[in-house]
């Protein structure tokens, strides 16, 4: 795992989600307003993020290995359950309340705005309490 | 025009992100796993996740002084709503499996069905609870 590579992929993620206007809570909420006045800059974003990793994606695993690493670590193929069902719900519930996901949410505490620290504090408690709660 | 070609944009810097993070170190990039494994006492070789977060707070930093306008927002929430928010987003993502970019961009990509049905379903209850605030208690909460 080379350390400056994940390093870079921060710094690259969030420019790119800065200059996606993701970091604006509004533009989330705004998407999510089908009934109102929407606004579909996430679909771009999700159309230019998805058409580079689609096509990325499907030439990359055809390396023997990674760069840094001695294996591909991709998800294996499971079968939805209840924890996905239920744990994408909540995730939606939270996004469309403040607008923040996570990586927005990290990024934007350079701001120093109280918005962000307390959503990111809040977060990695939630995140805590999941850890806790997890039956092993 | 450039209300669609700089999201667009911003979105292929997002993607290329996540395809140096696989070409790389061999790994989805998903935040909330990242973030959470921090949290995960029996994840091994922790030191990389903090390089990922240090990368993402120096990115926001860089733009900060190039762009200052993209932290200029207004939020319309109560810090109740913002707390009860995080809450749900840290624990949900986590029980989930992944949040908008592990599900959204990177497992979409790979035609994941969990991932796919994951987003179908982030989006549907987020739009729901935007319905609610938007439409039925005025915009704010």
């Amino acid at each position: 795992m080379n350390r400056w590579m994940a390093f870079l992929c921060g710094l690259n993620f969030a420019v790119g989600l800065c200059i996606a206007g993701m970091t604006q809570p509004g533009k989330i909420t705004g998407f999510l307003d089908f009934a109102g006045n929407w606004d579909p800059s996430l679909l771009f974003v999700m159309a230019g993020a998805i058409l580079v990793y689609s096509v990325g994606f499907r030439m990359a695993v055809k390396m023997p290995k990674p760069l840094f690493e001695n294996e591909f670590q991709i998800p294996p193929v499971r079968s939805v359950d209840k924890k996905l069902v239920f744990g994408s719900i909540l995730f939606g519930a939270g996004w469309g309340l403040a607008g923040f996901c996570p990586g927005p949410g990290i990024v934007s505490l350079v701001s120093l705005r109280p918005e962000p620290f307390l959503f990111v504090i809040s977060m990695v408690a939630g995140m805590w309490i999941f850890e806790k709660t997890q039956t092993r | 025009m450039s209300e669609f070609i700089t999201p667009f944009y911003g979105g292929v810097l997002i993607g290329a992100a996540a395809l140096l993070m696989l070409l790389a170190n061999g790994r989805i990039l998903g935040v909330s796993g990242i973030v959470g494994g921090i949290l995960n006492s029996s994840t091994r070789n922790q030191s990389w996740r903090f390089y990922f977060v240090v990368g993402l707070l120096a990115g926001g930093v860089l733009e900060s002084f190039g762009n200052p306008s993209v932290f200029a927002f207004t939020i319309s929430r109560s810090w109740v709503a913002i707390v009860v928010a995080g809450l749900l987003v840290g624990y949900g993502a986590r029980l989930g499996n992944g949040c908008t970019s592990g599900h959204g961009i990177c497992g979409v990509s790979r035609l994941s069905r969990r991932s796919t049905l994951a987003t179908i379903l982030f989006i549907a209850t987020g739009a729901a609870v935007v319905f609610v605030i938007n439409h039925l208690l005025g915009g704010q909460i």
